[in-house]
Formats: C-alpha cells, sequence, structure tokens
C-alpha cells in the first residue's frame, strides 16, 4: 500500500498515465468479454478457447500486412471473415455434438481445442513474437504520454460495442438472440429453430474475436500463448461481470484492466494480475452472480 | 487367485524388473520416461479423486508449485532435508486447498464457476512465483542446491534406478489411495453430492465436510507429486510447475484415459508422455508442438465419443456391469 500512497504523492502524474492506459486497455478487453458472454448467454458453454480464435486471426492479419504488404484495413476484414467461420466452425463441428452432455465436459472440450490451436501455431509458426509496425505517433496529453494506436483501438472498440448494442435491440435475429439467452426452453415451445440462433451468435462471437484481433494486432505483438495471456482475464471478467450479462461484463473489464494497469505501475505486471485474480476469488465468493446480481 | 490378481502380479513383476533389463546405452533415456509417466500419473489420480465426483478442478498447478517449491526453498535457503520439507509442502497445499474449497463449499460455487475459480488460484500461484523472483528465481525457475553424488538427506541420487523404484511405489501409493476411496462409503457419498448437492444434503451426507475432505486429499498428493518432480528434475519453473498450462496438462491426460476408473489416469499419462517422447525423438525440434497437436485434437474427438476415456471405454466392453459415471457439476 505504501508504493501506492507514495507514488501518489510524489508522482500523481504517472498514475493517471496507468489509469488511462487502463481505460483504453479495458476498450479491447471489453470487446473479447462481450463476445464471449454472448454466446455463454446463449450457448450456457464458456468458451475457453474465445481468446486463441482472435489470436488466429492476429496471426492472418500480421500475414496479410506485414509479410505480404497488403493494406491493414484489408487485413482488418479477413481477419473479421476468419472470426466469423471459426465461430461457426467450433459450434457446428465440436459444441452442436454435446450441446447436453455435462457442462464440465463441454469445458474440457473448448479447453482441448485451446491446446490444439496453441500447439499447432507453435509449430507452425514458433514462438516468436510478430507484430504488425504502425509508425503511429504517441501523443502527448497534460503531461501524459498515449499511445496513438491505443487511442484508435479504444475508439473502434467503443464503436463496435455500440453496433453490438443496436444489433441486439434493434434487429429480428437480436431480439431472437436475447430471447434465447433469457429462457432456452421457451424458444423450441414458440416453433423457433434454435440452431439457427446457435450458428448466428457464433457468427457474431467470432466475428467480435476478429475485431478485437485487429485491434490488438496495433498494440500487442501475436504469439503461440497470447491465448494463455489474455484468456484467463477474459473468462474472469465474464464470469465477475455475471455470465450472461453484458452491461456486467462491460463494467467488469475497466475494473480489471484499471487494477492491472495501475497494478503494474505500482509494483508490478505480475503483481498487477495477481491482484485482479485475487479480487475475482474474493468477488466470486461474496457474489457468486456477479457484481450486479442480487445479493442473494 | 483370480486371473485379475495373476495379471496384476506379472505386471508388477515386470515393471519391478524394469531397470535390470539389458537395454544398452538406452536404459537410462527409458528410465526416465518411465518415471515421469509414474510421478505424473500419479498427480493425474490425485486430480482425478476430486474430477470423477463432478469437482473439476483447472487449478492443480497451484498444488503442485506449492509443494514444489516448498522443498526446495527450504531446502536452498536453510538446508531443510525434503523428508520434512515434504510434510511442510503437504501442509502447506492443504491450507491452501481448505482456503480455497472452504468458501467454494460454503457459497456453493459448482460445475464451470469452480473450474474459473480454481483456473484463478492456479494463476496466482504462478504470478507470485514469478513476481517473487528475488528468492524464487523469477521465469528463470530455481535450481536445487546439490549435495554430491548421492545423498539420502537431500534426496538426490544420480543413479536413476533410485528415483525409478521410489516413483514406483509413489505411484502405488497413489492407486491404493483411490482403491481405499473407492471402496469406501465417502465414495457413495461424493457420488451423491456430484449428482445433486440439495438431495444429497437432504439425506443427511454432511456436503461441505466431504468436499473439504477430498479437496484436501487430492490437494496433498498432488504437492507430494510435486515435491517428487522436484527431486526428481532438481529444477523448479513456474510454468512447468504451476499455472493453467499444467494444470489442464493433467486434466487432458486424466480425460484421455478415463477419470472414472483405477487405470485411468496412469494409462492417459502413459499415452500422452509416449506420443510427445516419441514424436520429439522422431522429428526432433522440427516438430515442437506437433505432441500437443495431435493430442489436443485426440481429446476433443474423445470428449465428443468417448467421455470416459480410453481405459474407461475398453474397460465397459470387458465388464458386464455398466460403468455409468457420475455426471459432471450441476450448475
Amino acid at each position: 500500500m505504501s508504493n501506492l500512497l507514495d507514488l501518489l504523492l510524489n508522482n500523481p502524474l504517472l498514475l493517471a498515465e496507468a489509469a488511462l492506459n487502463g481505460l483504453l486497455l479495458g476498450g479491447v478487453l471489453a470487446l473479447l468479454a462481450l463476445g464471449l458472454n454472448l454466446i455463454f448467454g446463449v450457448l450456457d458453454i464458456v468458451w475457453i478457447v474465445y481468446v486463441d480464435l482472435a489470436m488466429l486471426s492476429m496471426y492472418l492479419i500480421y500475414f496479410t500486412v506485414q509479410v505480404y504488404g497488403f493494406p491493414l484495413l484489408l487485413g482488418a476484414v479477413l481477419g473479421i471473415g476468419l472470426g466469423v467461420l471459426l465461430g461457426i466452425a467450433v459450434h457446428l463441428l465440436i459444441i452442436t455434438p454435446i450441446l447436453n452432455s455435462p457442462p464440465i465436459n463441454q469445458l474440457l472440450a473448448t479447453g482441448g481445442l485451446l491446446f490444439f490451436i496453441q500447439s499447432l501455431a507453435t509449430f507452425l509458426w514458433t514462438t516468436d513474437h510478430r507484430s504488425v509496425r504502425l509508425n503511429l505517433p504517441t501523443i502527448e496529453v497534460a503531461g501524459m504520454f498515449v499511445s496513438f494506436a491505443r487511442l484508435i483501438a479504444f475508439g473502434l472498440a467503443v464503436v463496435v460495442m455500440i453496433a453490438l448494442y443496436v444489433f441486439l435491440t434493434r434487429t429480428y435475429i437480436g431480439t431472437a438472440i436475447r430471447a434465447v439467452s433469457q429462457d432456452r426452453g421457451a424458444m423450441s415451445l414458440m416453433g423457433a429453430n434454435p440452431q439457427r440462433v446457435y450458428v448466428v451468435t457464433s457468427a457474431v462471437g467470432g466475428a467480435l474475436a476478429g475485431v478485437a484481433a485487429a485491434l490488438l494486432i496495433i498494440q500487442y505483438s501475436v504469439h503461440p500463448y497470447f491465448g494463455a495471456a489474455f484468456g484467463p482475464i477474459t473468462f474472469m471478467i465474464c464470469v465477475l461481470g455475471g455470465l450472461g450479462n453484458m452491461f456486467g461484463a462491460f463494467v467488469a473489464s475497466f475494473i480489471m484492466s484499471e487494477i492491472i494497469s495501475i497494478g503494474g505501475v505500482v509494483w508490478s505486471t505480475e503483481m498487477g494480475y495477481v491482484i485482479a485474480f485475487a479480487l475475482f476469488i474474493v468477488l466470486m465468493f461474496i457474489r457468486p452472480g456477479g457484481i450486479f446480481a442480487k445479493r442473494q | 487367485m483370480t486371473l485379475k490378481r495373476v495379471a496384476a502380479l506379472i505386471l508388477l513383476a515386470v515393471v519391478a524388473g524394469l531397470p535390470f533389463v539389458p537395454m544398452g546405452g538406452m536404459r537410462q533415456y527409458v528410465l526416465h520416461v518411465v518415471i515421469q509417466i509414474f510421478i505424473w500419473a500419479f498427480i493425474g489420480n490425485a486430480w482425478s479423486l476430486m474430477g470423477r465426483f463432478g469437482l473439476v478442478s483447472l487449478g492443480h498447478g497451484a498444488f503442485l508449485g506449492v509443494g514444489a517449491y516448498t522443498t526446495t526453498l527450504l531446502w536452498n535457503f536453510y538446508g531443510l532435508t525434503p523428508w520434512i520439507g515434504a510434510l511442510a509442502a503437504v501442509a502447506a497445499a492443504v491450507v491452501l486447498a481448505l482456503v480455497v474449497a472452504y468458501p467454494c463449499s460454503r457459497f456453493g460455487i459448482v460445475g464451470h464457476y469452480f473450474g474459473l475459480v480454481t483456473l484463478a488460484v492456479g494463476e496466482v500461484i504462478r504470478l507470485l512465483l514469478i513476481a517473487e523472483r528475488d528468492w524464487t528465481g523469477g521465469s528463470l525457475g530455481l535450481t536445487l542446491k546439490t549435495a554430491g553424488d548421492a545423498s539420502f538427506k537431500a534426496v538426490q541420487y544420480a543413479d536413476k534406478r533410485v528415483f525409478y523404484y521410489g516413483a514406483f511405489v509413489v505411484w502405488l501409493l497413489g492407486l491404493w489411495v483411490w482403491h481405499r476411496l473407492d471402496r469406501s462409503m465417502a465414495r457413495a457419498a461424493m457420488e451423491a453430492i456430484g449428482e445433486d448437492e440439495t438431495a444429497a444434503a437432504s439425506v443427511g451426507i454432511h456436503v461441505s465436510r466431504f468436499k473439504l475432505a477430498i479437496t484436501s486429499l487430492s490437494a496433498a498428493l498432488t504437492a507430494f507429486g510435486g515435491v517428487v518432480y522436484a527431486q526428481y528434475i532438481a529444477y523448479v519453473n513456474p510454468e512447468t510447475l504451476a499455472g493453467v498450462g499444467v494444470s489442464l496438462r493433467i486434466v487432458f491426460a486424466v480425460v484421455l484415459g478415463g477419470m472414472y476408473s483405477l487405470l485411468g489416469p496412469t494409462v492417459g499419462t502413459a499415452l500422452t508422455i509416449s506420443l510427445s517422447e516419441y514424436l520429439r525423438v522422431k522429428f526432433g525440434v522440427h516438430f515442437i508442438g506437433m505432441a500437443e497437436t495431435i493430442y489436443g485434437l485426440v481429446l476433443v474427438i474423445f470428449i465428443i465419443f468417448l467421455p470416459s476415456g480410453i481405459y474407461g471405454s475398453l474397460r465397459g466392453l470387458v465388464v458386464r456391469r455398466p460403468y455409468r459415471p457420475a455426471s459432471g457439476g450441476t450448475a
């Protein structure tokens, strides 16, 4: 605690910079968490492999832009397309056959896929860190330095989240998705085909992973363990916000990203994560339904 | 004496005699692979004590790491013999297990919520080991201080045969614990809890007490496995002994072999280790990741088509009584 106080008194600007960076990271984390949470809300399955799907899109964007020299926009479109395809493929090939198995088997099946993707990436592309190099400036705002790439990523993440909101509330299929997440059984009773909603949900979830990939590749380098680095924090955000609760996931993303960012500056990167995970464990005990659930 | 017992005795005799089979220059390598199979099968076995009752932990790396690092740090800094260090390691793991399991049981955290909480615990331990780099060596890991060629006090032997028999006995101990539990009333109680906690409580089963006991037992054995592994390899590293990676590896080997049968974890571990060793020897460093790629794929296929694992399914074909596993979590 003394470190935090020390920094607050002697170098408040550094702390403010960390807080701002946390906010910007939160935007991209929120995108991943919302995608994962959308799938969870509808299918009641945690895709442990979710961030690894984003990682595959990141690789595709890296190769398109950095190796073959196409513009970043094309790379981003391809990355999102791959995300959609992967989302649908995971649903049809892995989730559909075990839709009625115990939840643990579903968790382990997507976990097996994680293992597969992680190792395949190691095999194909080695453990080298690869990044898309953009010559974007660093902006100085009131003495704080903020990377322009992060700022763009944050702005686009917010735009995509608004689009997701509009999709879920203003379109027919979006309304159907929300209906299923409220009551899975009623869907079949109304004579609708749940599989269609499941596939659309998985595709949208995959697309969000693709968008997140495009926003992540301009800030971080991609490597086979990228999913392992960002995966756990993403599930924890979903659980913290309440699995299936989109607003909760949105808020939880910023709580977690602030802890990681500020903790990282005050102590060390690892300690930032330790505090975030410890908070997650404690909050799970106090409010197992997420921070916005009604007290039991 | 039944046929089963005869087969088991022959198998034991073969395993016990393996170090004396002439294998030329291959002996050290073969023993190394078999020792690893024994240790990881023991750890998988410890995991399955919980897993088979729907308490699927994705953070057993935490107990493994606590165990391995406790003895290693006590030996390196205080010269405390691992014989006593192991007791401290097991005690530390049990305390950690209770700290996690008590609130989980108290607040009814089951199914994938339990999985995610344990996953967070595994990550916390891994990150703490990295963060406290002044004495744990951080990501670089820590080498056990050597005590000369062979030392009983330090449990360090250059001769692999010592560890071979040690690991063999430890593995048998794990099987014995599994068997004892399988025959006890606790098994019936835990199965009832795994199926439906509320119903189990309504017929007078003390749900929390059984859950805490089984979690502590599993954590204690896992930590002990970690100690044995650290003594054998004489090097500890946060990535190989804590965190999500190793935790999932343990789970996968067990699920592959079958978590509802005595030899399932052993069969699964033997298969995964043999496969990765085979590919490593055959293709060398060019094929890094190939072994895991194959068994990741095999695993997904297994969970979809053979949820009771290789050994569990084969056993189901031979034994007439259908072997029905307890269903997973209730959430």
